[in-house]
Protein backbone atom coordinates (compact mmCIF):
# COMPACT_ATOMS: atom_id res chain seq x y z
CA UNK A 1 0.00 0.00 0.00
CA UNK A 2 1.39 3.82 -1.01
CA UNK A 3 -0.21 6.83 0.09
CA UNK A 4 1.10 9.99 -1.22
CA UNK A 5 4.08 8.04 -2.81
CA UNK A 6 5.28 6.60 0.39
CA UNK A 7 4.96 2.57 1.45
CA UNK A 8 3.12 1.98 4.07
CA UNK A 9 4.55 -1.26 5.19
CA UNK A 10 1.76 -3.96 6.07
CA UNK A 11 2.50 -4.05 9.75
CA UNK A 12 1.38 -2.53 13.51
CA UNK A 13 2.52 -0.28 16.44
CA UNK A 14 2.12 -1.74 19.73
CA UNK A 15 0.79 0.21 23.12
CA UNK A 16 0.00 -0.51 25.77
CA UNK A 17 -2.20 -0.03 29.09
CA UNK A 18 -1.14 3.08 31.18
CA UNK A 19 -2.96 5.20 33.58
CA UNK A 20 -3.12 8.92 32.77
CA UNK A 21 -3.45 12.48 34.76
CA UNK A 22 -4.00 16.08 33.26
CA UNK A 23 -2.37 18.72 35.12
CA UNK A 24 -3.62 22.13 34.69
CA UNK A 25 -0.46 24.69 35.52
CA UNK A 26 -0.97 28.57 35.71
CA UNK A 27 1.58 31.43 36.37
CA UNK A 28 1.37 35.30 36.48
CA UNK A 29 2.47 35.24 32.88
CA UNK A 30 2.64 33.25 30.09
CA UNK A 31 6.43 32.46 30.33
CA UNK A 32 6.14 31.61 33.70
CA UNK A 33 3.16 29.11 33.01
CA UNK A 34 5.51 27.78 30.69
CA UNK A 35 8.37 27.51 32.82
CA UNK A 36 6.08 25.64 35.51
CA UNK A 37 4.30 23.42 32.88
CA UNK A 38 7.52 22.48 30.77
CA UNK A 39 9.26 21.82 34.48
CA UNK A 40 6.47 19.41 35.20
CA UNK A 41 7.22 17.40 31.74
CA UNK A 42 10.73 17.53 32.38
CA UNK A 43 13.02 13.94 31.73
CA UNK A 44 9.98 12.05 31.43
CA UNK A 45 10.40 10.75 27.94
CA UNK A 46 10.05 7.20 28.89
CA UNK A 47 8.78 4.97 31.19
CA UNK A 48 11.70 2.78 31.67
CA UNK A 49 14.22 5.44 32.31
CA UNK A 50 11.73 8.21 33.53
CA UNK A 51 9.17 6.58 35.76
CA UNK A 52 6.98 8.15 33.74
CA UNK A 53 5.79 10.11 30.36
CA UNK A 54 4.67 13.44 29.94
CA UNK A 55 4.18 16.41 27.95
CA UNK A 56 2.78 19.57 27.73
CA UNK A 57 -0.72 19.28 25.98
CA UNK A 58 -1.72 22.88 24.84
CA UNK A 59 -0.89 26.24 26.33
CA UNK A 60 -4.31 28.01 27.39
CA UNK A 61 -5.62 31.71 27.24
CA UNK A 62 -6.12 33.30 30.69
CA UNK A 63 -10.00 33.16 29.87
CA UNK A 64 -9.25 28.90 29.66
CA UNK A 65 -7.73 28.88 32.64
CA UNK A 66 -9.68 28.10 36.35
CA UNK A 67 -8.10 31.31 37.82
CA UNK A 68 -8.17 33.38 34.79
CA UNK A 69 -4.01 33.88 34.50
CA UNK A 70 -2.10 32.25 31.59
CA UNK A 71 -1.91 28.64 31.64
CA UNK A 72 -1.35 24.86 30.23
CA UNK A 73 -2.20 21.51 30.57
CA UNK A 74 0.59 18.68 31.04
CA UNK A 75 -0.76 15.07 30.43
CA UNK A 76 1.70 12.58 32.58
CA UNK A 77 1.21 8.91 31.73
CA UNK A 78 3.16 5.88 34.34
CA UNK A 79 2.64 1.78 34.30
CA UNK A 80 0.61 1.55 37.08
CA UNK A 81 -1.85 3.61 39.83
CA UNK A 82 1.16 3.70 42.46
CA UNK A 83 3.77 4.91 39.86
CA UNK A 84 1.85 7.82 38.54
CA UNK A 85 0.54 8.69 42.47
CA UNK A 86 4.86 8.64 42.61
CA UNK A 87 5.44 11.19 39.79
CA UNK A 88 1.83 13.11 40.48
CA UNK A 89 3.65 14.23 43.76
CA UNK A 90 7.12 14.93 42.93
CA UNK A 91 6.02 16.30 39.62
CA UNK A 92 4.19 19.05 41.48
CA UNK A 93 5.91 19.11 44.35
CA UNK A 94 9.21 19.40 43.17
CA UNK A 95 9.10 20.72 39.38
CA UNK A 96 5.39 23.09 39.62
CA UNK A 97 5.52 24.28 43.22
CA UNK A 98 8.69 25.31 43.17
CA UNK A 99 8.17 27.69 40.33
CA UNK A 100 7.59 31.42 40.94
CA UNK A 101 3.52 32.29 40.82
CA UNK A 102 2.54 28.97 39.80
CA UNK A 103 -0.46 27.12 40.47
CA UNK A 104 -1.94 23.34 40.36
CA UNK A 105 -5.37 22.25 39.24
CA UNK A 106 -6.80 18.91 38.30
CA UNK A 107 -7.92 19.39 34.34
CA UNK A 108 -9.19 15.60 34.30
CA UNK A 109 -12.36 13.66 35.42
CA UNK A 110 -10.72 10.37 36.12
CA UNK A 111 -12.14 7.03 36.68
CA UNK A 112 -10.40 7.05 39.84
CA UNK A 113 -8.75 10.07 41.90
CA UNK A 114 -5.51 10.50 43.51
CA UNK A 115 -4.56 12.50 46.62
CA UNK A 116 -2.06 15.10 45.64
CA UNK A 117 -2.70 18.68 47.38
CA UNK A 118 -3.71 16.64 50.49
CA UNK A 119 -0.35 14.92 50.62
CA UNK A 120 1.95 17.92 49.65
CA UNK A 121 -0.18 20.12 52.08
CA UNK A 122 1.92 19.00 54.76
CA UNK A 123 5.06 21.49 53.09
CA UNK A 124 2.85 23.92 55.19
CA UNK A 125 4.00 22.86 58.11
CA UNK A 126 1.06 23.44 59.94
CA UNK A 127 -0.09 26.82 57.99
CA UNK A 128 -1.49 25.17 55.02
CA UNK A 129 -5.16 25.98 54.34
CA UNK A 130 -7.74 24.71 52.61
CA UNK A 131 -10.80 26.26 50.80
CA UNK A 132 -13.45 24.17 49.26
CA UNK A 133 -14.73 25.93 45.64
CA UNK A 134 -17.41 24.17 43.39
CA UNK A 135 -16.90 21.11 45.21
CA UNK A 136 -13.79 21.20 45.19
CA UNK A 137 -10.83 21.43 47.62
CA UNK A 138 -7.66 23.57 46.98
CA UNK A 139 -5.15 23.60 49.41
CA UNK A 140 -2.82 26.64 50.08
CA UNK A 141 0.43 25.84 51.16
CA UNK A 142 2.33 29.26 52.29
CA UNK A 143 6.00 29.99 50.22
CA UNK A 144 8.26 32.07 49.94
CA UNK A 145 6.31 34.34 47.40
CA UNK A 146 3.11 34.57 48.80
CA UNK A 147 1.27 30.91 48.27
CA UNK A 148 0.98 27.52 46.25
CA UNK A 149 -2.62 26.55 45.41
CA UNK A 150 -2.54 23.12 44.65
CA UNK A 151 -6.17 21.07 44.30
CA UNK A 152 -6.85 18.34 46.81
CA UNK A 153 -7.30 15.27 44.58
CA UNK A 154 -6.48 14.79 41.06
CA UNK A 155 -8.33 12.33 38.47
CA UNK A 156 -6.88 9.59 36.87
CA UNK A 157 -7.85 7.04 33.92
CA UNK A 158 -6.68 4.15 31.78
CA UNK A 159 -4.88 5.43 29.07
CA UNK A 160 -2.44 4.20 25.68
CA UNK A 161 1.01 4.96 25.68
CA UNK A 162 3.61 3.87 22.87
CA UNK A 163 1.73 4.33 19.87
CA UNK A 164 4.69 4.54 17.48
CA UNK A 165 5.45 5.28 13.54
CA UNK A 166 8.77 4.83 11.99
CA UNK A 167 9.72 7.45 9.54
CA UNK A 168 12.42 5.93 7.25
CA UNK A 169 13.71 8.74 5.18
CA UNK A 170 16.09 8.98 2.04
CA UNK A 171 18.39 11.53 3.80
CA UNK A 172 18.32 13.57 7.60
CA UNK A 173 16.91 16.27 6.05
CA UNK A 174 13.94 14.91 4.74
CA UNK A 175 13.57 12.32 7.55
CA UNK A 176 13.56 15.25 9.96
CA UNK A 177 10.96 17.78 7.97
CA UNK A 178 8.94 14.43 7.70
CA UNK A 179 9.13 14.07 11.38
CA UNK A 180 8.47 17.60 12.13
CA UNK A 181 5.60 17.91 10.17
CA UNK A 182 4.15 14.76 11.79
CA UNK A 183 4.44 16.60 15.07
CA UNK A 184 2.77 20.02 14.11
CA UNK A 185 -0.38 18.24 13.51
CA UNK A 186 -0.50 14.96 16.05
CA UNK A 187 -0.25 17.86 18.82
CA UNK A 188 -3.38 19.29 18.15
CA UNK A 189 -5.20 16.35 19.03
CA UNK A 190 -6.70 17.02 22.49
CA UNK A 191 -5.63 14.44 25.19
CA UNK A 192 -2.26 13.36 23.41
CA UNK A 193 1.40 13.91 23.55
CA UNK A 194 4.29 13.52 22.16
CA UNK A 195 6.70 12.64 25.03
CA UNK A 196 10.32 13.10 23.63
CA UNK A 197 12.31 15.57 22.59
CA UNK A 198 10.72 17.93 19.88
CA UNK A 199 7.94 14.92 19.66
CA UNK A 200 10.60 12.89 17.95
CA UNK A 201 12.85 9.79 18.81
CA UNK A 202 16.19 9.36 17.41
CA UNK A 203 17.62 6.25 19.70
CA UNK A 204 14.48 3.82 18.93
CA UNK A 205 15.13 0.56 21.35
CA UNK A 206 14.81 -3.35 20.67
CA UNK A 207 13.95 -5.40 23.82
CA UNK A 208 17.41 -6.91 25.23
CA UNK A 209 20.86 -6.46 24.68
CA UNK A 210 24.13 -8.42 24.22
CA UNK A 211 25.14 -6.90 27.58
CA UNK A 212 23.12 -9.00 30.63
CA UNK A 213 22.95 -5.89 32.75
CA UNK A 214 21.04 -4.00 30.02
CA UNK A 215 17.25 -5.05 29.39
CA UNK A 216 17.06 -2.20 25.89
CA UNK A 217 19.69 -1.39 23.19
CA UNK A 218 19.77 0.06 20.08
CA UNK A 219 17.29 -0.72 17.84
CA UNK A 220 19.72 -2.44 15.59
CA UNK A 221 17.82 -3.42 12.78
CA UNK A 222 16.64 0.63 11.72
CA UNK A 223 20.53 1.50 12.40
CA UNK A 224 21.32 2.96 8.76
CA UNK A 225 25.01 2.87 9.69
CA UNK A 226 25.03 -1.13 10.48
CA UNK A 227 22.53 -2.17 7.40
CA UNK A 228 25.07 -4.91 6.00
CA UNK A 229 25.85 -6.06 9.25
CA UNK A 230 23.01 -7.08 10.80
CA UNK A 231 19.24 -8.49 9.86
CA UNK A 232 18.43 -4.75 9.20
CA UNK A 233 14.45 -3.61 8.40
CA UNK A 234 15.75 -0.80 6.32
CA UNK A 235 15.04 -1.03 2.31
CA UNK A 236 17.57 0.31 -0.29
CA UNK A 237 18.16 4.05 0.07
CA UNK A 238 17.50 4.56 3.75
CA UNK A 239 19.58 6.85 5.08
CA UNK A 240 17.96 8.08 8.35
CA UNK A 241 15.11 6.81 10.55
CA UNK A 242 12.94 8.75 13.16
CA UNK A 243 10.17 7.26 15.12
CA UNK A 244 7.37 9.35 16.47
CA UNK A 245 6.10 8.24 20.07
CA UNK A 246 2.88 9.20 21.53
CA UNK A 247 0.46 8.61 24.55
CA UNK A 248 -3.00 9.25 24.45
CA UNK A 249 -5.87 9.32 27.34
CA UNK A 250 -8.09 7.97 25.23
CA UNK A 251 -7.80 5.11 22.22
CA UNK A 252 -9.82 7.34 19.47
CA UNK A 253 -7.92 10.72 19.87
CA UNK A 254 -4.51 8.16 20.03
CA UNK A 255 -5.57 6.95 16.49
CA UNK A 256 -6.64 9.87 15.57
CA UNK A 257 -3.11 11.12 16.21
CA UNK A 258 -1.37 8.68 14.75
CA UNK A 259 -3.58 8.91 11.34
CA UNK A 260 -3.12 12.10 11.53
CA UNK A 261 0.88 12.04 11.34
CA UNK A 262 1.44 9.42 9.85
CA UNK A 263 -0.34 11.14 6.43
CA UNK A 264 1.98 14.68 7.58
CA UNK A 265 4.76 12.45 7.26
CA UNK A 266 4.44 11.13 3.90
CA UNK A 267 6.05 13.43 1.54
CA UNK A 268 9.38 13.74 -0.49
CA UNK A 269 12.41 11.70 0.47
CA UNK A 270 10.34 9.23 3.09
CA UNK A 271 11.05 6.05 1.54
CA UNK A 272 8.69 3.97 3.50
CA UNK A 273 6.54 4.60 7.18
CA UNK A 274 6.86 1.42 9.53
CA UNK A 275 5.15 1.03 12.92
CA UNK A 276 7.33 -0.96 16.09
CA UNK A 277 5.66 -3.75 17.83
CA UNK A 278 6.82 -6.47 19.92
CA UNK A 279 5.20 -9.40 17.93
CA UNK A 280 1.59 -8.51 19.32
CA UNK A 281 3.07 -10.06 22.60
CA UNK A 282 3.08 -7.66 24.87
CA UNK A 283 1.20 -4.59 24.18
CA UNK A 284 -3.06 -4.85 24.64
CA UNK A 285 -3.68 -2.45 21.34
CA UNK A 286 -2.73 -2.61 18.22
CA UNK A 287 -2.89 0.00 15.46
CA UNK A 288 -2.18 -1.37 11.87
CA UNK A 289 -0.50 1.26 9.95
CA UNK A 290 -2.91 0.45 6.78
CA UNK A 291 -5.83 0.21 9.10
CA UNK A 292 -5.17 3.87 10.42
CA UNK A 293 -5.17 5.30 6.69
CA UNK A 294 -8.20 3.13 5.86
CA UNK A 295 -10.24 4.65 3.19
CA UNK A 296 -7.51 7.35 2.87
CA UNK A 297 -5.17 5.09 0.96
CA UNK A 298 -5.43 5.79 -2.63
CA UNK B 1 -44.10 23.42 39.93
CA UNK B 2 -46.20 24.99 42.82
CA UNK B 3 -46.97 29.18 43.06
CA UNK B 4 -48.28 30.56 46.88
CA UNK B 5 -49.27 34.15 46.72
CA UNK B 6 -50.60 35.76 50.03
CA UNK B 7 -54.18 36.60 50.38
CA UNK B 8 -53.50 39.64 52.74
CA UNK B 9 -51.18 41.53 53.98
CA UNK B 10 -49.88 39.94 57.40
CA UNK B 11 -50.15 41.74 60.75
CA UNK B 12 -48.10 39.16 62.54
CA UNK B 13 -45.54 37.13 61.63
CA UNK B 14 -46.34 33.56 59.73
CA UNK B 15 -43.93 30.48 61.10
CA UNK B 16 -43.72 28.38 57.74
CA UNK B 17 -41.16 25.56 58.20
CA UNK B 18 -42.92 23.85 55.98
CA UNK B 19 -42.73 25.65 52.81
CA UNK B 20 -39.92 23.15 51.71
CA UNK B 21 -39.54 21.99 47.86
CA UNK B 22 -39.31 18.35 48.48
CA UNK B 23 -42.06 17.98 50.98
CA UNK B 24 -44.42 20.43 48.84
CA UNK B 25 -43.25 18.17 45.62
CA UNK B 26 -45.42 15.53 47.41
CA UNK B 27 -48.47 16.87 48.25
CA UNK B 28 -51.65 17.24 46.47
CA UNK B 29 -52.92 21.01 45.92
CA UNK B 30 -55.90 20.40 48.55
CA UNK B 31 -53.37 18.71 51.40
CA UNK B 32 -51.29 21.59 50.98
CA UNK B 33 -54.07 23.85 51.56
CA UNK B 34 -54.83 22.59 54.83
CA UNK B 35 -50.94 22.18 56.06
CA UNK B 36 -51.17 24.11 59.87
CA UNK B 37 -49.42 27.67 60.04
CA UNK B 38 -48.81 29.44 62.94
CA UNK B 39 -50.01 32.92 62.15
CA UNK B 40 -49.30 34.78 65.96
CA UNK B 41 -50.56 32.90 68.22
CA UNK B 42 -53.30 30.64 66.36
CA UNK B 43 -52.61 27.38 64.18
CA UNK B 44 -54.34 28.09 60.74
CA UNK B 45 -54.63 26.08 57.82
CA UNK B 46 -52.45 27.44 54.63
CA UNK B 47 -55.22 28.23 52.56
CA UNK B 48 -56.42 30.78 54.59
CA UNK B 49 -53.17 32.51 54.12
CA UNK B 50 -51.97 31.99 50.59
CA UNK B 51 -53.80 30.98 47.52
CA UNK B 52 -51.81 28.27 45.62
CA UNK B 53 -51.62 27.55 42.27
CA UNK B 54 -49.94 24.37 40.99
CA UNK B 55 -49.35 23.23 37.75
CA UNK B 56 -49.86 19.36 38.48
CA UNK B 57 -46.18 18.57 37.51
CA UNK B 58 -44.43 16.64 40.25
CA UNK B 59 -41.18 19.07 40.80
CA UNK B 60 -39.98 20.55 43.57
CA UNK B 61 -39.59 24.20 42.40
CA UNK B 62 -41.85 26.47 44.66
CA UNK B 63 -42.57 29.82 43.62
CA UNK B 64 -43.37 32.24 46.39
CA UNK B 65 -45.13 35.58 44.50
CA UNK B 66 -45.62 38.85 46.98
CA UNK B 67 -44.70 40.26 50.28
CA UNK B 68 -42.99 37.17 52.38
CA UNK B 69 -41.61 39.73 54.82
CA UNK B 70 -43.48 38.77 57.46
CA UNK B 71 -42.87 35.17 57.26
CA UNK B 72 -40.74 33.40 58.79
CA UNK B 73 -38.50 29.48 58.11
CA UNK B 74 -38.94 29.18 54.25
CA UNK B 75 -37.25 26.57 53.63
CA UNK B 76 -35.97 25.73 56.71
CA UNK B 77 -33.59 22.66 56.89
CA UNK B 78 -34.59 22.22 53.12
CA UNK B 79 -32.50 19.46 51.51
CA UNK B 80 -33.71 20.02 47.64
CA UNK B 81 -35.33 21.44 45.25
CA UNK B 82 -35.42 24.91 44.39
CA UNK B 83 -37.20 27.75 45.45
CA UNK B 84 -37.75 31.38 44.28
CA UNK B 85 -39.31 33.58 46.06
CA UNK B 86 -40.65 37.03 44.25
CA UNK B 87 -40.22 39.23 46.87
CA UNK B 88 -38.70 40.31 50.39
CA UNK B 89 -38.61 37.07 52.68
CA UNK B 90 -38.66 36.75 56.64
CA UNK B 91 -36.15 35.66 59.33
CA UNK B 92 -34.34 32.46 59.15
CA UNK B 93 -34.72 31.73 55.83
CA UNK B 94 -33.16 28.30 54.87
CA UNK B 95 -31.74 28.30 58.05
CA UNK B 96 -29.94 24.44 58.34
CA UNK B 97 -30.76 24.29 54.75
CA UNK B 98 -28.38 21.03 53.27
CA UNK B 99 -29.04 20.81 50.21
CA UNK B 100 -31.26 22.76 47.28
CA UNK B 101 -31.36 25.91 46.01
CA UNK B 102 -33.12 29.61 47.26
CA UNK B 103 -33.77 32.18 44.75
CA UNK B 104 -34.95 35.20 46.56
CA UNK B 105 -35.94 38.67 44.37
CA UNK B 106 -35.89 41.25 46.96
CA UNK B 107 -34.43 41.89 50.51
CA UNK B 108 -34.29 39.45 53.74
CA UNK B 109 -34.73 39.39 57.01
CA UNK B 110 -32.20 38.11 59.84
CA UNK B 111 -30.48 34.69 60.30
CA UNK B 112 -30.69 33.83 56.55
CA UNK B 113 -28.73 30.62 55.85
CA UNK B 114 -28.00 30.43 59.59
CA UNK B 115 -26.31 27.06 60.69
CA UNK B 116 -27.27 25.79 57.28
CA UNK B 117 -25.11 22.66 55.93
CA UNK B 118 -25.32 22.63 52.23
CA UNK B 119 -26.92 24.00 49.02
CA UNK B 120 -27.16 27.56 48.09
CA UNK B 121 -29.18 31.28 48.59
CA UNK B 122 -29.17 34.01 46.72
CA UNK B 123 -30.27 37.39 47.86
CA UNK B 124 -30.83 40.02 44.98
CA UNK B 125 -31.67 42.78 47.57
CA UNK B 126 -30.50 43.06 50.61
CA UNK B 127 -29.68 40.61 53.80
CA UNK B 128 -30.96 41.49 57.97
CA UNK B 129 -28.07 40.54 60.76
CA UNK B 130 -26.74 37.32 61.19
CA UNK B 131 -26.29 36.04 57.98
CA UNK B 132 -25.58 32.50 57.79
CA UNK B 133 -24.74 32.38 61.56
CA UNK B 134 -24.92 30.73 64.50
CA UNK B 135 -27.98 30.57 66.62
CA UNK B 136 -27.27 31.59 70.62
CA UNK B 137 -25.81 28.52 71.99
CA UNK B 138 -24.15 26.84 69.04
CA UNK B 139 -20.23 26.92 68.34
CA UNK B 140 -20.60 26.35 64.72
CA UNK B 141 -22.91 28.48 62.16
CA UNK B 142 -23.36 27.96 58.71
CA UNK B 143 -21.00 24.04 58.07
CA UNK B 144 -20.93 24.40 54.38
CA UNK B 145 -23.24 25.52 51.01
CA UNK B 146 -23.10 29.15 49.74
CA UNK B 147 -24.50 31.98 50.13
CA UNK B 148 -24.40 34.82 47.85
CA UNK B 149 -26.02 38.38 48.61
CA UNK B 150 -26.01 41.54 45.83
CA UNK B 151 -26.32 43.59 48.00
CA UNK B 152 -25.14 44.48 51.95
CA UNK B 153 -25.84 42.77 55.17
CA UNK B 154 -26.49 43.27 58.75
CA UNK B 155 -24.66 42.71 61.78
CA UNK B 156 -22.28 39.55 62.61
CA UNK B 157 -22.57 37.99 59.24
CA UNK B 158 -20.71 34.39 59.14
CA UNK B 159 -20.56 34.62 62.51
CA UNK B 160 -18.90 31.17 63.74
CA UNK B 161 -18.37 30.48 60.34
CA UNK B 162 -17.17 26.57 60.36
CA UNK B 163 -16.93 26.16 56.70
CA UNK B 164 -18.93 27.69 52.82
CA UNK B 165 -18.61 30.36 51.11
CA UNK B 166 -20.68 33.59 51.91
CA UNK B 167 -20.80 36.56 49.18
CA UNK B 168 -21.83 40.11 50.17
CA UNK B 169 -21.85 42.46 47.05
CA UNK B 170 -22.21 45.92 48.74
CA UNK B 171 -20.68 45.81 52.39
CA UNK B 172 -20.81 44.15 55.58
CA UNK B 173 -22.60 45.57 58.98
CA UNK B 174 -20.24 45.45 62.18
CA UNK B 175 -18.76 42.49 63.24
CA UNK B 176 -18.56 40.09 60.57
CA UNK B 177 -16.85 36.79 60.77
CA UNK B 178 -17.26 37.36 64.52
CA UNK B 179 -15.66 33.71 66.11
CA UNK B 180 -15.45 32.28 62.54
CA UNK B 181 -13.96 28.53 62.56
CA UNK B 182 -13.10 28.44 58.95
CA UNK B 183 -14.70 29.35 55.42
CA UNK B 184 -14.51 32.77 53.26
CA UNK B 185 -16.50 35.76 53.75
CA UNK B 186 -16.41 38.21 50.75
CA UNK B 187 -17.46 41.57 50.58
CA UNK B 188 -17.49 43.27 47.49
CA UNK B 189 -18.17 46.53 49.55
CA UNK B 190 -16.44 47.86 52.78
CA UNK B 191 -16.19 44.80 56.05
CA UNK B 192 -17.28 46.45 59.03
CA UNK B 193 -15.69 47.34 62.16
CA UNK B 194 -14.49 44.75 64.48
CA UNK B 195 -14.47 42.04 61.59
CA UNK B 196 -13.08 38.64 62.31
CA UNK B 197 -12.85 39.43 66.06
CA UNK B 198 -12.52 35.87 68.38
CA UNK B 199 -11.60 34.03 65.15
CA UNK B 200 -10.01 30.70 64.73
CA UNK B 201 -9.27 30.36 61.28
CA UNK B 202 -10.86 30.93 57.95
CA UNK B 203 -10.86 33.89 55.43
CA UNK B 204 -12.44 37.38 55.66
CA UNK B 205 -12.01 39.56 51.81
CA UNK B 206 -12.42 43.30 51.81
CA UNK B 207 -12.53 43.93 48.50
CA UNK B 208 -13.41 47.40 49.10
CA UNK B 209 -11.58 48.39 52.06
CA UNK B 210 -12.64 47.93 55.70
CA UNK B 211 -14.20 50.50 58.07
CA UNK B 212 -12.07 51.20 61.10
CA UNK B 213 -8.99 49.95 62.05
CA UNK B 214 -8.30 46.13 62.33
CA UNK B 215 -8.47 45.07 66.33
CA UNK B 216 -4.73 45.26 67.86
CA UNK B 217 -5.05 41.67 68.20
CA UNK B 218 -4.62 41.45 64.26
CA UNK B 219 -1.38 41.94 62.96
CA UNK B 220 -0.14 43.25 59.64
CA UNK B 221 1.63 40.15 57.91
CA UNK B 222 2.50 41.39 53.77
CA UNK B 223 0.92 42.82 50.91
CA UNK B 224 0.62 40.21 48.50
CA UNK B 225 -2.14 38.64 45.69
CA UNK B 226 -2.90 35.44 47.24
CA UNK B 227 -3.54 33.19 44.00
CA UNK B 228 -6.76 31.37 45.74
CA UNK B 229 -8.71 34.66 45.18
CA UNK B 230 -7.96 34.71 41.40
CA UNK B 231 -9.51 31.46 41.48
CA UNK B 232 -12.30 32.72 43.43
CA UNK B 233 -13.07 36.06 41.86
CA UNK B 234 -13.52 34.03 38.78
CA UNK B 235 -15.92 31.92 39.85
CA UNK B 236 -17.55 34.66 41.41
CA UNK B 237 -17.01 37.09 37.95
CA UNK B 238 -19.28 33.51 36.62
CA UNK B 239 -21.70 34.28 39.25
CA UNK B 240 -22.20 37.86 38.16
CA UNK B 241 -20.52 39.60 41.08
CA UNK B 242 -19.14 42.81 39.24
CA UNK B 243 -15.45 41.52 39.09
CA UNK B 244 -13.25 44.77 38.07
CA UNK B 245 -10.07 44.98 36.54
CA UNK B 246 -8.64 46.16 39.70
CA UNK B 247 -9.83 43.31 41.64
CA UNK B 248 -7.71 41.66 38.85
CA UNK B 249 -4.91 42.80 39.36
CA UNK B 250 -4.19 44.31 42.40
CA UNK B 251 -2.82 43.44 46.04
CA UNK B 252 -3.85 42.58 48.91
CA UNK B 253 -2.85 43.73 52.55
CA UNK B 254 -3.14 40.43 54.60
CA UNK B 255 -4.06 40.81 58.26
CA UNK B 256 -3.69 37.67 60.47
CA UNK B 257 -5.90 37.00 64.01
CA UNK B 258 -7.34 36.94 66.20
CA UNK B 259 -4.13 36.39 68.61
CA UNK B 260 -6.49 36.38 71.36
CA UNK B 261 -7.97 32.63 69.67
CA UNK B 262 -5.83 30.36 67.05
CA UNK B 263 -4.88 33.33 65.23
CA UNK B 264 -4.86 31.45 62.20
CA UNK B 265 -7.26 33.47 60.30
CA UNK B 266 -7.12 36.16 57.79
CA UNK B 267 -8.46 39.35 56.64
CA UNK B 268 -7.63 40.08 53.00
CA UNK B 269 -7.61 43.90 52.59
CA UNK B 270 -7.51 45.15 48.92
CA UNK B 271 -5.38 48.17 48.45
CA UNK B 272 -6.88 49.67 45.58
CA UNK B 273 -3.25 52.19 44.90
CA UNK B 274 -1.24 49.21 44.74
CA UNK B 275 -1.42 47.29 41.49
Amino acid sequence: MRFAGVEIEDTYAEAFKMWGARLLVTGSSPEWARAAAEAAAGFAHSVIGCGCEAGVERFLSPEETPDGRPGATVLLFASSRKDLEKQLLLRVGQAVMTCPTSACYNALAGEEELSVGGKLRYFGDGWQGSKVLEGARFWRIPVMDGEFLVEDRFGIRRSIGGGNFLILGADARAALEAAEAAVRVMRRVPGVILPFPGGIVRSGSKVGSRYKFLSASTNTSYCPSLRPLVESALPEGTNCVYEIVADGLEEDSLRQALRDGVKAACREGVCRISAGNYGGRLGQYVFALRDLLGGDAP
Amino acid sequence: MKVLRPRCAFDVPVEAECLVPERLAEMTTEALLRLPLAYGRFSVPLGELFEVEADGAADAAVVLEGDFSRVKRIGENMAGGSLEIRGNAGMHLGAGMSGGTIRVLGDVDAWAGAMMSGGCIEITGNAGPSLAGAYPGETRGMRGGMVLVRGDTGLRAGERLRRGLVVVGGCTGDFPGFGMLAGTLVAFGTLGIRAGAGSKRGTLVALGGARGEMLPTYREACVYRPVFLDRLLCFLEREGFSVTAEHRSGRFRRWVGDANELGKGEILVHEKDLQ
